[in-house]
C-alpha cells in the first residue's frame, strides 16, 4: 500500500502598513509615482544618513498583535540583518531578530473538521526592500527605491497549517483582522499583503517534522494553493524515489506551476544580525499598551453578529457584507442615510458585487461615497427612477462616484409621472398591437408584460411599469 | 596689517563684528595661509575660495544687519572630509567615495552655517576614520607641523595639522576611539570628544556608530568651548541626539579649580608610556594642584580590556555601515565586471584601502555565525564593565587626568607595519568612546625632540563644562610650553 | 583557546564581505586576522556572567517621529552621484537569471 503524506506548512505572512510615511524617514508611501521620487538620503542609503523610528509603526504593530492574542515584548529592539542585494540599499535591513515586538499568538480558524488554531511564532517590524526591473533592451536591472523602507510587519506563524484549505482559511482570517484594524489594506495583487510558504511533508503518524522548503514570490490566494500542491508532490515524489529534499528557498512560477531553487553560490545565508546601533530599544508602557488595546476597533466577527442583531440581516448577508473592511464601512454609512438595512445590503450583495466581478476588482477598490448609493436608494424609493434606470445609474456611480441626482437630472432619466403622457403612450401600444390585445383578452394574461415593456420603450425608460401596468389593465 | 591668523576666533570674530575686519579679509587669510604652507603639510583635501568668498558675503551682510551675533559669526573653518557638507566633495579620504558630492546637509555643518562661519574646505584624514596617523588616507599622508618628518596622528589628522599650522583657526574632527584627542595632543592643538549624543551625528559618514562623535578642533580652550557651543544641537534626526538643558559651554571658562577632584589612573602609567610624555602630564598635575584641585592617584581598572572591546565593537558596526559601498548608488565603480556579485567585489576590493578592508574582515568574522557570542556579545558585556568601572571613578572624582597618547607623533610610515602596534596607541583614548564619556586634549609641554605633548582630561557624561572649566584653569597657569610655534 | 583562522575562514569572510583578495592578501589577512584574535581573546579572562551586553551607553529610549510627510522629490540630485542611471533608475548589472 502506498504511504500516506502529511503536509506541515508555516507562513511568513508580509504586510505593508497603511502609514502615510516610511517607516525611519518622512517619504511618502504613497503607491506609484515616478521611479525614485519618493525618496531621500535616508531610504537610499545615502552615507551618515540616519534612520528615526515611525511611531505609528509600532502603534499598528502593537494593535495587530494585540488582536491576534499576542504577547507584547513591551522592550523591543531593532537589529540589522546584512545581505548584499541591489533592491536593499544599505546592503542590511533594519528587522527585528532577538526581541520583536510581538510573540506567541494565535488565529482561530474553520476548517472541515471544525475550528483549530494556528499559533502565532512572532510579529517583527522591519522595512521593505526597493523594485527591481528587468531592462530588455540593455540586459541590465534597473533600480527604484520608492517601496524602499516602507513599513512592514512580518507575522511568522508555528507550522501548523496542514493543507491549502486551511492556509486560505488562516491568510483571510489574518486579512481580515488587519483591515478591521486599518493597519493595512492587505492586497495581495499590488503586494501590501505576500506570503512565503514554509513546507515539508512526513508521513502520517510521524513525530519528526521532515526538511521543509521556502517558497517565495506567492501573489494570489490561487497561486498558493497552487504552489502548495507542486511543493507537497515534488517533495513526495523526491522521498519515494528515496531522495531527500534539500532545505533551501525557491522561488514559485505560477505560469509553470513549478517551484524554482534560489541558489546562489555568491552567497553564505549568513545574516551577521546585530543591535541598530543607530536607533534605541522601544519601551512600550502598560499605559501605552492599553490604551492600543482599548482602541482596538469592532473585528468582523463581532460586526457580523451586529449587523445580524441590529439590521436584522440575515446571517448570510452579514458575513458576505462583512468580509471586506470597506464593503462593511460603505453599508453602515449608507444605512446611515437611508435607513434601510435590506435594499442597501441587496445593492451591494448583488450589484456590487457583480460589478466588482466583472472588473476583477476586489471590495478594497471601492471608491464611491455611500451618499451616492443613499440617494439613488432614496430615488428609488420614491418612484424618482424604475429599477432598470438605478441599476444603470448605479454602474456610474460604481465607476465615476456620480451624484445620481445630479445625473438623472441632466441625462433625462427621471420617470415621467405625467398620466396625461403615459395615457397617450398607452393608447398607441395598444392600437398598434391589436394581435397582442386579443391574446390577453382571450386569457392570456402573461402578455401583459409584453406591452408594458412596449410602453417603457416608447418612453424611453422612463415610465413607472407599475404605473403603466395598471393604466393598460384599465383600459384592456 | 595685522596677521589675523594669529588672532584666537573669538578675537577674530570680535573685530570683524566690530567692524574692523571683513569676512572677505578672513577667508583670504586662511586661504592665503593654506596656500603657502599646504603644500608641505597636506591639511586638506578640497578648498574653493569662490564659494567661501560668496558665503562670506552673505554672513557679512547678515553680520552688518545685526542678524549674526554669535562668539564666532564670521570665522574661517575647516571639516573634516567624513561629514558631509552640501554641495562640497565629501570623501572620507577612500577611492570609494570618489566624486561624491552629497545633496544634503550634516547637522554639524549646518549649525556652522547657522553660527555664521564659513566653511573654507575639507581636511585630511584616515580613510573612514580607521587610523591613528593620517597615512591611511587615499590621497596620501599629512604631516606634522612642528616636523615634517613625523605623522599629524589620526584619523582628525588633517583638521589638527591644519590648525597648528595656522592655516585655519577652527575645525571639526570626529573621534570614534580618539581621532580627536591623539592627533590633537601630536599637533599641540586643543580638541574635545563631547559626550555621545551631544552632537548630532547626522551627515556624519559612520565607522562605528555607537562610538563616533564629532567635535571640534582649536588653538586654545576658549575656541573650543565656542565651537562646541555652535556644534552641539539637539537633532530629531538622529535617534541618538541627547537634548541638553545647557548649552552655554563658555559660561565655564573660569578660571577656578578650587576643590576640584582629579583622580589619576595608576593603571595609566604603567609600561608603555614614553617617559617623556609622563614628565609633561605629572608636572601638568602639579601645575592643577597648585591651583587648589585635590588630585588622587586611583585604580580605574578594565584598562586592558579596552582596546580588544573597542577593536571587535568598531570592527563589527564599520563592517556593517561600510556595506553600503557597493558601485550602485554613488562612489567609485570598477570598469569591468561579470554579474553582480563580481561588481560588488571588484568595486569594494579596488575601492577601499587596506587598512579598511582588514577591519571590514574582522569585523565580518566576529559578528558571522557562530563567533557572534564569543565575540560581539562578549565585547558588549566588556562595555559595560567598562562603563561601570567610569562611574565608580566619577562617584569619586570629578575630572580624570590622563596623557592622550602613550609616545608623542612618531615618524611616517613607522606605524602602519605593525596594526597591533598602532591599535595599542589608543589606550588612554578608546575607554571614553565606549563609556560614551567627554573628553578634552589639551597641550601641556614639549619632548626633547620638540614635538608636542598633550594631557587629556576626561569627565563624567553631560560635564563637558567641569573639563573645560580645568582645562582653561591649566591654560591660563601652564606658561608658555612651546616657546616657538609649530612649523 | 584562540580561534584558528584557515584559508577556508578567509574564503567565507570575503564572501560576507564582498572583497576579493589576491593569494598574498589572503595570507596577510590571515595572518593579520590571526593576531588580533589572539589579542582579543584576552576578553576570555573577564569573568562577564550574568553581565547584559551593552549597545547604547545611555538607557534612553523611545525615540520617534510623527506619520507626517516631510519630504520632498530630490531624484534628480541623488542620481548625479550614481555611477551609473538610467530612466530616474539606478542601473544595476541583471539581477534575473
Ligand atoms: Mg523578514
Ligand atoms: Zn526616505
Amino acid at each position: 500500500m502506498a504511504k500516506q503524506y502529511e503536509t506541515v506548512i508555516g507562513l511568513e505572512v508580509h504586510v505593508e502598513l497603511a502609514t502615510k510615511t516610511k517607516i525611519f524617514c518622512g517619504c511618502t508611501t504613497a503607491f506609484g509615482g515616478a521611479p525614485n521620487t519618493h525618496t531621500c538620503p535616508v531610504c537610499t542609503g545615502m552615507p551618515g544618513s540616519l534612520p528615526v523610528l515611525n511611531r505609528q509603526v509600532v502603534e499598528y504593530a502593537m494593535a495587530v498583535g494585540l488582536a491576534a492574542n499576542c504577547q507584547i515584548n513591551q522592550y523591543c529592539k531593532f537589529d540589522r540583518k546584512n545581505y548584499f542585494y541591489p533592491d536593499n540599499p544599505q546592503n542590511y535591513q533594519i528587522s527585528q531578530l532577538y526581541l520583536p515586538i510581538c510573540h506567541d499568538g494565535y488565529i482561530e480558524i474553520e476548517t472541515g473538521s471544525g475550528k483549530k488554531q494556528v499559533r502565532i511564532h512572532e510579529i517583527h517590524m522591519e522595512e521593505d526592500a526597493g523594485k527591481l526591473i528587468h531592462d530588455e533592451w540593455e540586459d541590465c536591472s534597473l533600480v527604484d527605491y520608492n517601496r524602499s523602507g516602507v513599513p512592514l510587519i512580518e507575522i511568522v506563524s508555528e507550522p501548523d497549517m496542514r493543507s491549502a484549505e486551511e492556509v486560505t482559511a488562516y491568510l483571510d482570517k489574518l486579512r481580515l483582522l488587519i483591515q478591521y484594524i486599518g493597519a493595512s489594506d492587505c492586497k495581495l495583487q499590488e503586494g501590501s499583503m505576500r506570503a512565503d510558504v514554509n513546507l515539508s511533508v512526513r508521513e502520517v503518524g510521524a513525530e519528526e517534522f521532515g526538511t521543509r522548503t521556502e517558497m517565495k514570490n506567492l501573489n494570489s490566494f490561487k497561486a498558493i494553493g497552487r504552489a502548495i500542491e507542486g511543493e507537497r508532490a515534488r517533495q513526495i515524489e523526491l522521498l519515494e524515489e528515496g531522495k531527500a529534499v534539500i532545505q533551501e528557498t525557491r522561488r514559485w512560477d505560477d505560469n509553470k506551476e513549478y517551484s524554482y531553487a534560489m541558489r546562489s553560490k555568491e552567497d553564505a545565508k549568513d545574516y551577521r544580525y546585530f543591535p541598530d546601533p543607530d536607533l534605541l530599544p522601544v519601551n512600550i508602557s502598560d499605559a501605552w499598551m492599553n490604551r492600543v488595546k482599548d482602541a482596538l476597533p469592532e473585528l468582523q466577527p463581532q460586526r457580523q453578529e451586529r449587523y445580524e442583531r441590529e439590521y436584522g440581516l440575515p446571517a448570510y448577508d452579514a458575513q458576505i457584507i462583512t468580509a471586506s473592511k470597506k464593503m462593511a464601512d460603505i453599508f453602515e454609512e449608507t444605512v446611515a442615510l437611508v435607513s434601510n438595512p435590506k435594499k442597501v445590503s441587496n445593492w451591494l450583495m448583488v450589484e456590487t458585487m457583480r460589478l466588482l466581478k466583472e472588473k476583477n476588482q476586489e471590495p478594497e477598490d471601492l471608491r464611491f461615497d455611500p451618499e451616492n448609493l443613499a440617494k439613488l436608494i432614496r430615488l428609488t424609493e420614491d418612484g424618482s427612477v424604475n429599477s432598470s434606470v438605478a441599476k444603470e445609474v448605479f454602474e456610474k456611480i460604481f465607476t465615476d462616484d456620480i451624484d445620481p441626482e445630479v445625473y438623472v437630472t441632466e441625462h433625462g432619466l427621471k420617470t415621467v409621472n405625467d398620466d396625461g403622457a403615459l395615457e397617450e403612450v398607452v393608447c398607441k401600444v395598444l392600437e398598434e398591437n391589436s394581435k397582442v390585445v386579443e391574446e390577453y383578452r382571450s386569457g392570456k394574461e402573461k402578455v401583459l408584460g409584453f406591452l408594458v415593456g412596449q410602453v417603457m420603450k416608447a418612453m424611453k425608460g422612463k415610465a413607472n411599469p407599475a404605473k403603466a401596468g395598471e393604466l393598460l389593465k384599465k383600459k384592456l | 596689517m595685522m596677521d589675523l591668523m594669529k588672532l584666537t576666533a573669538v578675537q577674530l570674530s570680535d573685530k570683524i563684528k566690530a567692524g574692523e575686519i571683513t569676512v572677505s579679509q578672513a577667508v583670504d587669510a586662511a586661504l592665503d595661509a593654506m596656500e603657502k604652507k599646504d603644500g608641505t603639510i597636506h591639511a586638506f583635501v578640497y578648498t574653493n575660495r569662490e564659494h567661501a568668498q560668496k558665503k562670506a558675503a552673505e554672513i557679512q551682510e547678515k553680520i552688518d544687519a545685526g542678524q549674526l551675533t554669535g562668539p564666532l559669526a564670521g570665522v574661517p573653518v575647516a571639516v573634516k572630509d567624513n561629514i558631509c557638507t552640501k554641495g562640497m566633495p565629501t570623501t572620507c579620504a577612500s577611492r570609494i567615495m570618489e566624486n561624491f558630492v552629497p545633496m544634503y546637509q550634516s547637522e554639524a555643518a549646518a549649525n556652522l552655517e547657522k553660527a555664521g562661519m564659513v566653511i573654507i574646505g575639507k581636511t585630511n584624514m584616515d580613510e573612514f576614520a580607521m587610523g591613528s596617523t593620517t597615512e591611511t588616507s587615499c590621497y596620501g599622508a599629512t604631516k606634522n607641523p612642528w616636523n615634517v618628518e613625523h605623522v599629524p596622528g589620526g584619523s582628525s589628522g588633517g583638521s589638527c595639522a591644519a590648525v597648528a599650522a595656522g592655516e585655519v583657526l577652527l575645525a571639526l574632527g570626529s573621534d570614534t576611539g580618539g581621532s580627536i584627542r591623539q592627533p590633537s595632543s601630536y599637533c599641540g592643538v586643543t580638541g574635545i570628544k563631547p559626550t555621545y549624543g551631544t552632537v548630532s551625528r547626522y551627515g556624519l559618514i559612520a565607522y562605528g556608530s555607537s562610538l563616533d562623535q564629532i567635535g571640534p578642533v582649536a588653538g586654545n580652550v576658549t575656541d573650543c568651548a565656542a565651537l562646541l557651543q555652535e556644534i552641539a544641537s539637539y537633532d530629531k534626526k538622529d535617534s541618538t541626539s541627547v537634548k541638553l538643558d545647557d548649552y552655554d559651554f563658555m559660561s565655564a571658562l573660569k578660571h577656578d579649580v578650587k576643590g576640584m577632584k582629579i583622580g589619576i589612573p595608576r593603571d595609566y602609567f604603567g609600561e608603555g608610556l614614553d617617559p617623556e610624555v609622563l614628565g609633561p602630564i605629572q608636572k601638568a598635575a602639579a601645575v592643577l594642584k597648585e591651583q587648589g584641585a585635590i588630585v588622587e592617584h586611583f585604580d580605574l581598572g578594565m584598562v586592558e580590556y579596552a582596546i580588544p572591546a573597542y577593536y571587535v565593537i568598531a570592527s563589527a558596526e564599520a563592517s556593517s555601515n561600510l556595506e553600503r559601498f557597493d558601485g550602485v548608488k554613488y562612489g567609485y565603480r570598477a570598469a569591468d565586471y561579470e554579474g553582480l556579485h563580481d561588481m560588488y567585489k571588484k568595486s569594494r576590493t579596488e575601492g577601499f584601502g587596506r587598512e579598511v578592508k582588514r577591519r571590514i574582515m574582522l569585523g565580518s568574522f566576529v559578528l558571522s555565525s557562530g563567533y557572534y557570542d564569543a565575540y560581539y556579545l562578549k565585547a558588549l558585556r566588556t562595555k559595560a564593565l567598562i562603563k561601570k568601572a567610569f562611574d565608580a571613578a566619577f562617584a569619586k572624582y570629578d575630572i580624570i587626568l590622563a596623557p592622550a597618547a602613550p609616545t608623542t607623533a612618531p615618524r611616517l610610515g613607522e606605524s602602519l607595519s605593525d596594526p597591533l602596534k598602532m591599535y595599542l596607541g589608543d589606550i588612554y583614548t578608546v575607554s571614553a568612546n565606549l563609556a560614551g564619556i567627554p573628553g578634552i586634549s589639551i597641550p601641556c609641554g614639549l619632548d626633547s625632540k620638540g614635538m608636542p605633548v598633550g594631557m587629556q582630561m576626561l569627565g563624567d557624561c553631560f560635564k563637558e563644562k567641569t573639563i573645560l572649566q580645568a582645562a582653561y584653569t591649566f591654560e591660563c597657569c601652564r606658561g608658555d610650553i612651546f616657546g616657538k610655534e609649530a612649523h | 583557546m584562540a580561534e584558528i583562522i584557515t584559508d577556508e575562514t578567509i574564503d567565507y569572510v570575503s564572501i560576507l564581505a564582498k572583497l576579493k583578495l589576491t593569494e598574498a592578501e589572503k595570507e596577510d589577512a590571515k595572518a593579520d586576522m590571526q593576531k588580533m584574535l589572539n589579542y582579543i581573546d584576552k576578553l576570555d579572562e573577564l569573568d562577564t556572567s550574568g553581565v547584559e551586553p551593552m549597545s547604547h551607553v545611555f538607557s534612553f529610549d523611545n525615540v520617534f517621529r510623527e506619520d507626517v510627510v516631510t519630504n520632498q522629490d530630490d531624484r534628480d540630485a541623488m542620481l548625479a552621484n550614481a555611477p551609473l542611471a538610467k530612466d530616474g533608475q539606478y542601473k544595476v548589472p541583471k539581477t534575473v537569471e
